[in-house]
């Protein structure tokens, strides 16, 4: 079977916390970026089959596959069954612990790939055409026999390790193999780019996969959620943390760049960078499944790596705090299933987004108050800056939470969270965990901002609150008045709004759209943390327990046989759409779980 | 030459040569780690082999310096020129020779004909170094040039 690019839900990832891949269910692998999340692709096939390059291993002939990752890890098995055989290729990136470094060299950035013959006997065939630079750069396999398949990347080297023989040609390396019962082959793919290599040592491809599974089933083990939904909060948590960027304490939306929020569409963006907005969730959703390591180092990450533009927060930064790169098309490349321009860096990095300050501050806020530990001098100033930023300019109109390219307008939701942020600042005022809060400018301020979402953003006609203030457009951002704590969600406003706001975006079962063009025709899918906003809401009081365990439990199954969840869901057909795997929606997920489990034991919010 | 003057002028050539190969390591034109390389000699630990390689690397640069003030006095002549001559010199014999030998004597680096083994794993350079970029040549020829033209100068 020749390989074509399946749909978006069609993948699974696995990653070292530092870049990601993308493995399909045939074992091709059709996206990679090293050293780091953001770099330049050197598979990109899953955007151009042709001239942006994969590394496919699977039987030749017909074949069916399943896959799975081993328990509590992100080491990807799949596993083919032909006429006469039964054959499982092992992905992962390896990591072991610290011990280990100190007593061993290891290559700095490797993928192992381990075929292995269960029973019968097999012919696999093997396509391995890495194009490095989104296949901008030239390709030359040279085979160097013992020193593997070496390719220069222009920026350094990558070496394919293995004990098969391989044709090269036209740019790519090609081999049919045989395969019998028993038989164990890894492949191992390394790139170096500031040291000579440190080759892999074939042999010892079992040991690393042994070490790679402690290593993230240690990790796994900090989960402390025990509700019922633990295979979903579990598999959710592993795929935060392959998103994590260990060194600086950054998550990254997604490790993929231009997959359609709609097949053939143009909304194509580059999500490979750190979002603002994802930040108090995100944080939530860390400490509330016990990975307070992690929650520190994004929190320390928000406050100090955003030191370059405080106290202006920008949209998105990389994962050392820099800038976003500069949209630009690379037109060389047809896009997933056509679906062009394919867009690299994001225009949105220079955006006004005033939610992003609401976002900062109840992420920090949350972590001191789950930590109970007063925050030192410099972060409290960093703090207490950023709320006399939102209080000179809540008024303002900006491009709001969806990072709208049009012209700024006045949004609801930007203005809730700079009430969220002059909420916290104030509560941690009063818990003594921040000092030096101008606490009067800061109460009367919040005062006002509440006042102004109370009349002008709500419409008495249609009984809701709107996106903008003046206009009739809803938004499932709306949900957040509850989730935020401006309204309880059982009040008579967030009941009318949460009401409206499905009526409106719903898109079938629990699915929401995030908001409608002025057409009222949907311009994309439904946006997977929106419906998992929706359950939040129920769950704090907005509906019953069993109304919200019934949408969650239903809004799970649009995740694929992974458990992995893109940014958006066609209505229709349920396939996953946009970037993927979607750190946002996961995050959606954890929260969500998190607020029924507390209903049910009655605990109130989640924090 | 005076023993300060030895030390000073010695560890500042060797800084100055390391400064450049490490910008042109940053600036991704070679992956020639010195530092990494001889710090990988005394231990598998990458990131106390950086340190170590380090420190090795300036008391090989002290060592150079004492042949070089060596040759100065022989031929009764310095000069940053002739240190720049001196300097060439050493590169191409290290091009030629030590990047050849070095899998030998390396212990944890491999060599081209039996690939990588336990406790042998890092790439080897091969001839003129080119396996670490096509450019690690030019890096070393400058370095050391540099190395040499500062001894020449000063050190006296």
């Amino acid at each position: 079977m020749d390989h074509v690019i399946p749909s978006i839900g069609d993948y699974g990832i696995i990653g070292d916390c530092q870049s990601a891949a993308l493995i399909s269910c045939d074992g091709a692998l059709d996206w990679l970026c090293w050293p780091r999340f953001d770099s330049p692709a050197i598979f990109a096939g899953i955007l151009d089959l042709e001239r942006g390059g994969n590394w496919e291993i699977s039987p030749t002939g017909d074949y069916q596959s399943t896959r799975r990752y081993l328990p509590n890890t992100n080491v990807l098995e799949t596993r083919f069954q032909t006429a006469g055989a039964i054959v499982t290729l092992t992905d992962f990136m390896p990591l072991a612990d610290q011990e280990y470094f100190r007593q061993h060299l290891a290559p700095d950035h490797s993928i192992v790939r381990l075929l292995r013959c269960e029973t019968g006997n097999a012919n696999i065939k093997i396509r391995f055409a890495p194009r490095p630079n989104f296949g901008m750069s030239a390709v030359k396999i040279i085979d160097r026999a013992k020193l593997g398949l070496r390719i220069s990347t222009g920026h350094g080297m990558l070496s394919l390790h293995t004990a098969i023989r391989f044709e090269v040609t036209d740019g790519a390396a090609h081999a049919i193999i045989s395969i019998k019962s028993g038989d164990d082959i890894p492949l191992v793919l390394t790139y170096s780019e500031a040291s000579p290599e440190v080759m892999p040592l074939l042999g010892d491809a079992v040991n690393a996969l042994t070490r790679t599974i402690k290593w993230w089933q240690n990790w796994s083990a900090a989960n402390r959620y025990t509700g019922p939904y633990r295979e979903a909060i579990a598999r959710s948590v592993l795929t935060l943390k392959l998103l994590e960027f260990p060194m600086s304490g950054a998550f990254v939306a997604a490790p993929t760049m231009s997959l359609p929020e709609r097949l053939e569409g143009t909304k194509n963006w580059d999500y490979r960078y750190c979002w603002l907005r994802d930040a108090s969730l995100t944080i939530e959703a860390l400490c509330g499944t016990g990975f307070l390591p992690e929650a520190e180092a994004f929190a320390e990450w928000l406050l100090h790596a955003t030191q370059q533009t405080q106290p202006k927060l920008m949209v998105m930064y990389d994962v050392y705090g820099n800038l976003a790169k500069r949209e630009r098309k690379l037109p060389h490349l047809t896009g997933f299933r056509g679906s062009s321009p394919v867009n690299l860096g994001n225009a949105a990095r220079n955006q006004s987004q005033l939610d992003t300050y609401g976002e900062v501050i109840s992420a920090a806020a949350k972590l001191l108050r789950h930590k109970g530990i007063a925050a030192d001098r410099k972060t409290s100033k960093v703090l207490v800056g950023f709320g006399q930023f939102v209080c000179d300019h809540w008024a303002e109109a900006d491009a709001g939470i969806w990072e709208s390219r049009g012209e700024p307008t006045v949004h609801t939701h930007s203005r809730l969270l700079c009430w969220v942020a002059l909420n916290a600042l104030i509560d941690l005022h009063d818990r003594q965990l921040i000092r030096n809060v101008p606490v009067e400018l800061f109460k009367r301020t919040r005062a006002e901002i509440r006042r102004c979402i109370e009349k002008d953003s709500w419409d008495d006609t249609i009984s809701t609150y709107v996106s903008e203030p003046g206009t009739r457009k809803l938004d499932a951002t709306l949900l957040r008045f509850a989730i935020d704590g401006f309204h309880d969600a059982d009040s008579t406003r967030m009941r009318q709004t949460t009401s409206r706001v499905c009526q409106t975006l719903g898109a079938g079962g629990p699915l929401l759209y995030r908001n409608l063009p002025d057409d009222g025709k949907p311009a994309e899918g439904a946006f997977g943390i929106c419906g998992f906003w929706r359950v939040h809401v129920i769950a704090m009081g907005g509906g019953s327990l069993a109304e919200a365990e019934a949408a969650f439990e239903e809004l799970v199954k649009t995740g694929n046989d992974l458990g992995l969840f893109g940014e958006e869901t066609d209505p229709e057909s349920r396939a996953i759409l946009g970037n993927f795997p979607q750190a946002f929606t996961h995050v959606g997920l954890i929260t969500a779980a998190i607020a029924i489990e507390n209903r049910r034991h009655g605990n109130g919010d989640a924090e | 030459m005076t023993l300060l003057n030895w030390l000073f002028w010695g560890v500042l050539a060797t800084l100055a040569q390391t400064l450049f190969e490490a910008a042109m390591v940053g600036l991704r034109l070679t992956r020639m780690s010195l530092p990494f390389m001889l710090g990988t000699m005394w231990t598998s630990n990458r990131s106390r082999a950086t340190i170590i390689g380090f420190a090795n690397h300036i008391v090989n640069g002290l060592l150079f310096t004492l042949i070089y003030v060596a040759a100065f006095h022989f031929w009764r002549e310095h000069g940053w020129w002739l240190g720049g001559l001196l300097g060439l010199a050493q590169a191409a014999f290290v091009l030629l020779v030590v990047m050849k030998i070095l899998p030998e004597i390396h212990p944890r680096m491999a060599s081209e004909h039996s690939g990588p083994m336990a406790m042998r794993q890092l790439e080897p350079p091969g001839f003129l170094a080119l396996n670490y970029g096509p450019r690690t040549p030019i890096s070393i020829l400058i370095s050391h040039i540099i190395f040499g033209m500062v001894i020449g100068a000063f050190c006296l």
